[in-house]
């Protein structure tokens, strides 16, 4: 243990509104994905929303209301990218461009919080806009260029 | 020693023909292979078997670490084996020099950018669909030409090797959900595709639903 867990934001504009024919498939998905994240070794917390299910009735920009959050924290960079990308996960991801638009910038951040610590909404969106306007950093990276925990002070 | 000459050197080792079975056997075992297991799969001495082993550990295709085999520690157990596992790492040779990698990455990286992972799919799936040996039914014999070192775990056929190793690191989503399509286009009906981890290797693993025979 570092006393650190990994967060992870991802931000997605989809294709068209979420209770449309259009994401119906992914909606569908969800409660099966989610449930396998909860179970996934070295997982820690995701963030909900006031219905306590998944993060699909916030909108982080408030003037896009196609923007959806998924942010969560792990406790390493491999138990994320174990989940991420080496379970069914993968089939739901494969399947991006049905349901979210190709975004201009980064779309995902990576960076450590203190063990325990939950992100709120805007720590996460500000992670994304650290990455756009410094690029990777130990502050916010992504998979390319992983950075290890902080060491903690004893 | 240029990168080139590196691989050159790590290749010359593997034109001798023992050698190169014995590189394969190891590439192709799921766990780390010891020397007597590795000299009774080929058919040679242990000595020699070590020997030729050593070499390929020497050349950098292979590496190394000590194991106890049985339970026993402390004095009397004897010493750890010595247990090999393919190196990491890749040796490419081309001649004359090619770069179909670069070439791989610059397209990976405009199709990710486009959003084209669909398109992808569906040209990776309909190249596996045309695969005429694939349509002849030895799946297994067509992602071992491939390179995946397909290997049976009970009924669940796992695939060792990504050849698709160094895109899919950086291009996860995309590669991973080009290789999956074109795997599943390979598979005959009758076979259903699941992903699961298998660290180091191919995270898609194949299931026969009606061909139990083969469990």
């Amino acid at each position: 243990m570092t006393g650190f867990h990994l967060a992870q934001v991802n931000v997605g504009r989809s294709v068209a509104p979420l209770g449309g024919p259009e994401l119906a498939d992914f909606v569908a998905q969800l409660p099966e994905i989610n449930a396998l994240a909860d179970r996934a070794p070295g997982f820690v917390w995701r963030m909900v929303d006031d219905g306590g299910e998944d993060s699909t009735a916030l909108r982080p920009d408030g003037d896009d209301d196609l923007l959806l959050i998924n942010c969560s924290t792990w406790e390493s960079v491999e138990a994320l990218k174990d989940f991420a990308y080496h379970t069914d996960h993968l089939r739901v991801l494969s399947r991006r461009r049905e349901w979210f638009q190709p975004l201009g910038g980064p779309h995902q951040a990576l960076w450590w919080v203190p063990a325990g610590h939950r992100p709120s909404v805007a720590e996460a969106m500000g992670r994304i806009a650290i990455l756009r306007e410094r690029g990777s950093g130990p502050q916010a990276f992504t998979f390319r260029d992983p950075h290890s925990a902080p060491v903690a002070a004893t | 020693m240029t990168a080139e000459d590196d691989a050159f050197t790590a290749l010359t080792v593997l034109s001798d023909p023992v050698r190169r079975k014995l590189y394969r056997h190891v590439a192709a075992s799921v766990e780390e292979v010891g020397r007597d297991a590795a000299a009774e799969a080929v058919g040679i001495s242990r000595s020699l078997a070590a020997f030729h082993l050593d070499k390929l550990v020497a050349a950098g295709l292979l590496a190394v670490s000590f194991r106890r085999l049985s339970e026993r520690t402390g004095p009397g157990a004897g010493r750890p084996a010595k247990m090999y596992r393919p190196a990491d790492g890749e040796h490419t040779v081309s001649l004359p020099p090619r770069s179909y990698d670069t070439v791989g990455r610059l397209l990976a990286g405009v199709v990710e950018k486009a959003g084209l992972d669909r398109e992808l799919q569906a040209a990776a799936k309909a190249a596996g669909a045309a695969d005429q040996d694939a349509a002849a039914g030895d799946l297994v014999e067509v992602l071992r030409s491939r390179g995946y070192l397909p290997y049976w775990d009970g009924g669940t056929l796992r695939l060792k090797n990504c050849p698709f190793h160094a895109l899919a690191d950086d291009f996860r989503a995309l590669i991973c959900g080009m290789n999956l399509a074109l795997i599943e286009g390979m598979a005959p009906e009758g076979w259903s595709a699941e992903v699961e981890p298998c660290p180091g290797g191919c995270c898609v693993a194949l299931r026969s639903k009606t061909n139990f025979h083969w469990l």
